[in-house]
């Protein structure tokens, strides 16, 4: 079977939705030279008046993709860097995601914020270093994560037919991965609809993107002794909660791999709602960075303040004692 | 007479306007408007003589103080009261009332509350109009406030870089909330156009005929191709920014300044233009207009608090609960 990396993944479903649906268009800056590759090709297969090339005016464009939104199109927006999607948090969360129910349904906004660069990069710094998802999630914005090449083409493919404002976010540390797939079955996935990447009798773990494959390899690593389920949301608002209770159901415990911030993070509302509301057999626990993370620019700190497979090697122990 | 630049369409407008923000004034103090309004008294002829020279297709982006918008770009009075009454009979159902209310049937396609913000999606806006072929236009609305916002001037770099058939309205009625234009806007106004390359002029916006000629060059000028134009309207808010002010009774605008500008009252401007008894007539149609709205609305029912996140999404999901008893 052929190989399909996450980015090609990106570039492909984004690519099919354009030459199906007259109406999507992308805008962004460098697109010229499809800095990120996420448009590698498209304005020689598009043209400028479907590639726009964006100067340096972030919220500018993710208004005026608002304004286009509410006159019949479907704008794309790409935004390299992670921090960009804070400096238009008003424009996404304040205005778009908000002005259907302003108009008391009159409007829709339908248009897809694509970051695929999330997370840390050795020495980028403090401003291009952060994840954004809980961010989103907390103010209702709908938000995807994918984990794997397939997932990160039908997210994107969705998100781009939904009708609502959606957020995908692809971690760097996705980018390079890669995956045997057969073209012909690459489908749209809907929004809110979890996976199981690995059944488990004993223990759920909770990862989010990248993440999923860090605890893929530990439920390896950890298989002679314990029987570890791996669930991967895939979108984080809406989030898959039948499909968490089910997993629940099954192990009757709980610890969650999120690569945000600990306080107020998606980590936090994943085991507040299982306390709540599901079956738990001993308490959960949760692997993130730290509490007011900002990493720096040295990769040697940087490294300190992300979740790895240790701790979430020790959660596991630790969950497993009670 | 059937022609919104007729004179008498000009007069009845403006009265209309105003009449419908004094009697919405009343309804303030009587606690039928919880939320307050910003009263658009005093600046009534610039909505009216820009939204003369519009058709029904055409888009127009409103602000906080846009009530004098909708009525000129012909929404109906009757739902706008009601949705500044918070009634699920109102344009939004309730979900926009007096500080962001649109109608998408009459071309009025949001005012958004971020001051400035507008200027950009209106830029998005006629970008996908004039895509779609033909030569509708776009109006973008906003007060002296907005100027020295930076996502207003990325939208006029958007206009001007595009050629895209915008025209930008500032109503510079003299003060942001309570801070005067000398104090908040380095350079001028139209300054901030002329940097962008967009023709610019500062225009009284106390005569209706004088806003209709302005607006009419500007527009023609979108419609033929040739992009973006910015007007300064000089005008002058009669009340307070917010109804707030009527308990607040801050003074922070001279009396002697304010008597100056209701010397220059653009009804009364306009109503010196016509005769007597037609004036009489027109006036009589407003109330009866106005009057009806205000039945409308105080007789309509509130939005059912169970449908209160209905329409936040287009499709799925439903919002859980705040509370969870599973």
């Amino acid at each position: 079977m052929p190989k399909l990396s996450y980015l090609k993944a990106l570039n492909r479903a984004l690519g099919d939705e354009m030459e199906r649906d007259p109406s999507i268009f992308v805008l962004g800056e460098d697109m010229h030279h499809a800095l990120t590759n996420v448009t590698a090709g498209f304005m020689e297969r598009f043209g400028a008046e479907r590639i726009l090339e964006m100067p340096l005016t972030e919220q500018g464009f993710t208004n005026f993709a608002t304004g286009a939104a509410m006159a019949g199109r479907r704008p794309v927006i790409e935004f390299q860097i992670p921090f960009l999607l804070l400096l238009v948090f008003e424009q996404i969360v304040n205005q778009a995601n908000k002005f259907r129910l302003m108009s008391g349904g009159q409007t829709s906004v339908p248009v897809t914020y694509l970051c695929p660069a999330v997370g840390w990069r050795a020495g980028w710094g403090a401003q291009h270093s952060d994840q954004v998802h809980a961010l989103f999630a907390h103010l209702g914005v709908k938000t995807v994560v994918p984990a794997t090449p397939t997932d990160a083409y039908g997210l994107l493919v969705t998100a781009i037919r939904d009708d609502d404002p959606v957020v995908v976010l692809g971690a760097l540390a996705s980018l390079p991965l890669r995956e045997d797939v057969d073209f012909a079955a690459l489908a749209p996935i809907p929004l809110g609809v979890g996976r199981v990447h690995r059944e488990g009798s004993d223990l759920t773990v909770v990862a989010i993107g990248h993440q999923v494959h860090d605890a893929l390899a530990v439920a390896e690593d950890l298989a002679g002794e314990v029987s570890i389920e791996v669930f991967d949301p895939r979108s984080v608002h809406p989030f898959d909660w039948d499909g968490l209770a089910a997993s629940l159901d099954r192990t009757g415990r709980l610890v969650v791999l999120d690569d945000g911030n600990r306080s107020c993070g998606l980590a936090a509302e994943i085991l507040a709602t299982a306390a709540e509301e599901m079956r738990l057999v001993a308490p959960p626990k949760r692997v993130t960075r730290p509490e007011s993370a900002v990493v720096g620019a040295s990769p040697q700190l940087d490294v300190a303040l992300l979740p790895t497979r240790q701790q979430l090697t020790a959660a596991v122990h630790q969950v497993l004692k009670t | 007479m059937s022609d919104a630049r007729h004179p008498e369409r000009l007069y009845r407008m403006i009265r209309l306007i105003r009449r419908f923000e004094e009697r919405s004034i009343d309804l303030v103090r009587a606690g039928e408007i919880q939320s307050g309004i910003h009263a658009c008294i005093g600046q009534e002829a610039v909505p009216t003589g820009v939204c003369a020279t519009l058709t029904p297709d055409d888009v127009l982006l409103s602000s906080h103080r846009g009530h004098g918008h909708l009525l000129a770009k012909g929404c109906d009075p009757d739902t706008v009261l009601a949705e500044m009454a918070g009634r699920v009979t109102g344009v939004d159902k309730g979900r926009g009332g007096s500080f962001h209310p649109s109608d998408f049937a009459a071309g009025v396609y949001n005012a958004t509350g971020t001051v400035g913000h507008g200027a950009a999606i209106a830029a998005g806006v006629a970008w996908a109009l004039r895509q779609d072929g033909g030569d509708r236009v776009v109006v973008s609305i906003f007060g002296d406030g907005a100027v020295t916002q930076g996502a207003l001037l990325e939208g006029f770099n958007l206009a001007s870089l595009m050629k895209l058939p915008v025209v930008y309205v500032c109503e510079n009625n003299g003060y942001a909330t309570t801070l005067p234009v000398a104090s908040g806007v380095g350079g001028t106004i139209t300054g901030r156009g002329e940097a962008f390359g967009i023709p610019s002029s500062t225009v009284d916006g106390q005569d209706v005929e004088t806003v209709l000629a302005a607006a009419e060059e500007a527009v023609a000028r979108a419609r033929a191709g040739d992009g973006p134009s910015l007007l300064e309207f000089r005008t002058y808010r009669y009340e307070g920014h917010h109804t707030f002010e009527l308990k607040a009774r801050l003074r922070y605008r001279p009396p002697e300044e304010i008597e100056a500008w209701r010397a220059r009252d653009p009804m009364v401007i306009q109503a010196a233009r016509l005769p007597g008894p037609v004036r009489e007539r027109l006036d009589a149609e407003v109330e009866e207009i106005v009057e009806r709205a205000v039945r409308f609305a105080v007789e309509s029912p509130f939005p059912d608090p169970v449908d209160a996140l209905d329409h936040l999404y287009t499709t799925g999901p439903t919002p859980r609960p705040g509370l969870s008893l599973c």
